[in-house]
């Protein structure tokens, strides 16, 4: 039984249809890419599914369970974590307090046991503290766990971001462009982390990705969008010789084509 | 109700409405360019009719004259708020600007407490109209259908600067997208400057229509009417004249008929706007004619 | 963090400020009296306030009209059948407020009870909306409060209002629920609980996507805020003895929103000294409004004038110093011990005390 899958899926926005029959299958331990140019509809099917979006038609599954137009934090609570594509960190707490809050969901003492330090509020608040610090080591920022989130460095952000999400506990792991503004250095570090993480996390993940590297270096399926609408799906080599994507993607300017 | 009753109450409606209108279409033309609701912008209104007052008083103008020049400093005045105040917190978190209109709306009713005192003064109410027509059952002043004239004459001729000028043109665009427009060389501090002076013109004209009406003015007179005509800018549909001007007259009508069918509960008409902010927000917040949600 | 040394400190605190309320009550004069308990209240108040303004970023304009439905509860609760009777000249007060009269504390718990309970029921409105528009709706409750407690003469006795009521506040009340309000906002407000409204704060979409039920926590903060602001009404009353709706306006919030805004939004500590600065600076400012003499020249007092400098101050801080005196930070014994260490050596080594403010 698959894990997650959307159905025909379809977004229009006044008179503009930004998704049109996105249907997708997701197992236990894929890890899929999803791209396609500028415009085509990638983050708003990332909306639809994280709970942002209510999609005009279609109906979305998860782990047996529909889970079409619940809020985010319901889904979230379900499994599925995602990150952003323009970092929303919470840049005025401190970086280990960013990590804490996705445990969230999983409390269980009341405001009052908050107030009043009960020990079951003191030692949810440990394990909370304990486990935002180990996913810090993950991703090497546990030296600042104290900082502001605002005052790191934009890869240091980004790392962060991916914490937080990993933080929630998720099954399925959506990663917006996470590899947007890296370079080739930390490009290559990041599909290590992914292909870490997913193994050590148990994780499922599905990508926006513009970097082709990324893209064919780790995914194992993808699908490519444009104008909303799927114009392939295949295994990396099928993509690259796909004739109907090079075409999509022709006169797209920067180094990051295909081919 | 008679059907004279109910005209007449019709006649009392449309002429409320219309004020609201006029003073609405001044919070949606800044809330459209800025995403600000300005608070300040009831109390503008009052100055507006200080300033009518005292031209009168003071420098024994042509009433005329007055409430022209007492119209075009406050559009000036609303230039120099906007400079002063708003421009400042432009780049701020929303929170700021919020804040700071709230500051210089409290300033402009102590600083009116403080120059003019607290105690209401007499607006002079010119005699063509205060002239009283008697039609059958009907009794009003000749104000009744003067306010909803003017108020239609000017917005018409907002429209036309809007809809038929380079920058009208630019206030649109801006409502859209300020940095894009910013990116094209256009002055976009003049034209949010123009927005305000419009607006702030318009809220006196509003204000003096007003105070007309009930003729007495006080430091306080613009909270009110201000309050409702930010729910008749919402109730139309934020954003947009024509619908700040449709939203104002049906919130007047609904006002003046509320208190003539029951008379019982006229001491609630004030909180009666505020019902149908509520409703409207939970409801319909784009409002009747509304194409973006409120953000 | 919690250090054995900050609570011997914070409770030495406690005691010496006891201590010195008890000296007070029989040494400082009725206005003095007056000052140091408007100085608890408004404390209590901002606090309170600041939690669903600058904690959760929600930003209302809600204070006057929990604290006048809080004042007017307790105040209903407290007032003798017969008091009632003299007072309800117009319309009889209804049963059964026409006959109970209960001790003191009991009204300040129903008066924070039901404005929590109103400010629960609010929210579900007001929650649909967000930043300016959150705002007028809050701002309108206030005015519907108001123009309700003008017009239902027999609860409220419309614009004549509640006369002749028992002073039960006493500085004893009014300190002592101010530090129960310091104790429990400030807990809260660095739980886990804080944190997830302070997240709210900061963005609420990512909020939502870590899993934070948004709705639920602006709820927990406007109907705590609600609870706090309702007491602090009933203390009110019951300080100055006669409540009417005029007392109740948006002023009352406006002058709050100096008060957080300047303190520092989102910081208590901040709220703290701001209330401070806010009750001492409004008597000082007084003086402005009074006829006064430089010299052989007679300046006439300007009445109203504190009013615009308050707003002149609110304009300048949001232009000029946006974040107010303690920004986001908060009071830790350890802050104060470094910054008196250093003004300590400062005043040893006689150097110009410039890095005192570099902390």
């Amino acid at each position: 039984m698959a894990l997650f899958s959307a159905k025909h899926l379809t977004m229009i926005f006044g008179g503009l249809m930004a998704v049109d029959d996105f249907s997708l299958e997701l197992k236990g331990g894929d890890l899929i890419g999803l791209i396609g140019p500028n415009g085509a509809g990638k983050t708003t099917a990332f909306n639809m599914i994280a709970g942002n979006l209510k999609p005009t038609q279609g109906k979305i599954f998860f782990q047996e369970e529909e889970i079409t137009g619940l809020k985010p934090n319901a889904i979230t609570r379900r499994g599925i974590a995602r990150t952003f594509q323009n970092i929303r960190l919470f840049q005025d707490l401190p970086v280990i307090e960013n990590v804490m809050i996705s445990y969230h969901g999983r409390l269980h003492s009341s405001f009052v046991g908050a107030v009043l330090r009960t020990p079951l509020y003191n030692r949810e608040e440990k394990e909370m503290r304990n486990g935002a610090m180990v996913l810090l080591q993950r991703v090497r920022l546990a030296d600042f766990a104290n900082e502001r989130a605002g005052a790191l460095s934009y890869g240091q952000q980004r790392r962060l971001e991916i914490a937080r999400a990993l933080a929630t506990n998720p099954k399925l792991l959506l990663l917006d462009e996470p590899a947007a503004g890296m370079n080739p250095n930390e490009t290559q570090e990041l599909m290590d982390f992914i292909l870490k993480i997913k193994e050590d996390f148990k994780l499922t993940v599905l990508l926006i990705e513009h970097d082709m590297r990324v893209v064919m270096g780790i995914c194992r399926w993808i699908k490519v969008l444009d104008y909303g609408a799927t114009i392939a799906e295949g295994t990396p080599k099928e993509i690259q010789s796909n004739p109907q994507v090079i075409a999509a993607y022709l006169g797209e300017a920067g180094g990051k084509g295909i081919a | 109700m008679t059907f004279q009753m109910f005209l007449q109450q019709l006649i009392n409606g449309v002429s409320l409405g219309s004020l609201y209108g006029l003073i609405a279409i001044g919070y949606t033309m800044v809330y459209g360019i800025l995403r600000l609701i300005n608070f300040a912008h009831g109390d503008v209104l009052m100055v507006g009719c200080y300033f009518a007052f005292y031209a009168i008083l003071i420098f024994s103008l042509p009433w005329y004259f007055s409430f022209l020049a007492a119209i075009f400093l406050t559009g000036v005045l609303g230039i120099a708020i906007d400079r002063g105040a708003y421009l400042p917190v432009r780049k701020a978190p929303r929170i700021s600007a919020l804040i700071t209109a709230i500051g210089v709306s409290f300033l402009l009713e102590n600083l009116a407490l403080v120059i003019f005192g607290g105690r209401p003064k007499a607006f002079y109410r010119p005699p063509i109209f205060g002239k009283v027509i008697e039609w059958e059952d009907l009794h009003f002043l000749t104000l009744s259908l003067w306010i909803p004239s003017i108020t239609l004459v000017l917005m018409l001729l907002l429209l036309l600067i809007i809809y038929r000028t380079r920058t009208g043109m630019a206030m649109r665009a801006i409502a859209r997208d300020m940095e894009t427009v910013r990116l094209m060389g256009v002055d976009v501090n003049r034209i949010i400057s123009l927005t305000f002076a419009l607006g702030s013109a318009l809220a006196a004209a509003g204000g003096i229509m007003w105070a007309l009406k009930f003729p007495q003015i006080d430091p306080y007179m613009g909270i009110i009417p201000g309050l409702k005509a930010f729910v008749a800018a919402v109730l139309g549909g934020i954003g947009n004249v024509i619908g700040a001007a449709l939203g104002g007259l049906l919130l007047g009508l609904l006002e003046i008929m509320l208190v003539a069918l029951m008379p019982s509960l006229g001491g609630y008409k004030d909180a009666f706007a505020f019902l149908i902010l509520i409703g409207i927000l939970l409801f319909r917040p784009i409002g009747i004619m509304g194409e973006k949600l409120p953000d | 963090m919690h250090t054995t040394r900050d609570q011997i400190l914070t409770g030495l605190s406690i005691i010496g400020l006891f201590a010195f309320l008890y000296w007070a009550e029989g040494n400082a004069t009725e206005y003095q009296i007056r000052l140091l308990n408007n100085c608890a209240i408004f404390i209590t108040l901002a606090v309170s306030y600041n939690l669903i303004n600058g904690i959760c970023g929600q930003f209302s304009l809600e204070p006057n009209a929990f604290v006048a439905i809080g004042a007017y509860t307790s105040a209903l609760l407290t007032m003798s059948p017969v008091e009632k009777q003299v007072s309800f000249i117009i319309e009889p007060l209804i049963w059964p407020l026409s006959v109970i009269s209960v001790p003191f504390w009991f009204s300040l718990l129903a008066a924070g009870l039901v404005t929590g309970l109103l400010a629960f029921l609010m929210g579900f409105p007001v929650f649909r909306v967000r930043g300016d528009y959150l705002a007028i709706v809050t701002l309108g409750f206030g005015e519907v409060v108001r123009v309700v407690a003008n017009n239902l003469q027999n609860i409220t006795n419309g614009p004549l209002g509640l006369r002749g009521l028992v002073p039960h506040t006493n500085l004893w009340w009014s300190f002592g629920f101010m530090i129960f309000t310091l104790f429990f906002i400030w807990r809260l407000a660095k739980s886990s609980f804080g944190r997830a409204m302070k997240a709210i704060r900061e963005d609420e979409v990512a909020a939502e996507a870590m899993g934070i039920r948004c709705f639920r926590y602006k709820m927990m903060a406007f109907t705590v805020s609600g609870f706090f602001e309702g007491i602090a009404g009933g203390l009110l009353a019951h300080l100055i003895t006669t409540i009417s709706p005029v007392l109740f306006t948006f002023f009352l919030t406006f002058n709050l929103l100096i008060i957080i805004v300047v303190g520092g939004l989102g910081s208590t500590t901040g709220s703290v000294i701001s209330s401070v600065l806010f009750v001492w600076g409004s008597e000082a400012l007084r003086a402005v409004e009074e006829p006064f003499s430089i010299g052989p020249v007679n300046v006439p007092g300007i009445p109203g004038m504190r009013m615009v400098i308050f707003a002149i101050i609110l304009v300048m801080v949001m232009i000029f110093a946006r974040q107010g005196i303690m920004g986001r930070g908060e009071f830790s014994w350890q802050r104060l011990i470094h910054l008196l260490k250093k003004a300590g050596n400062c005043l040893r080594s006689g150097r110009w005390p410039f890095s005192l403010l570099n902390i």
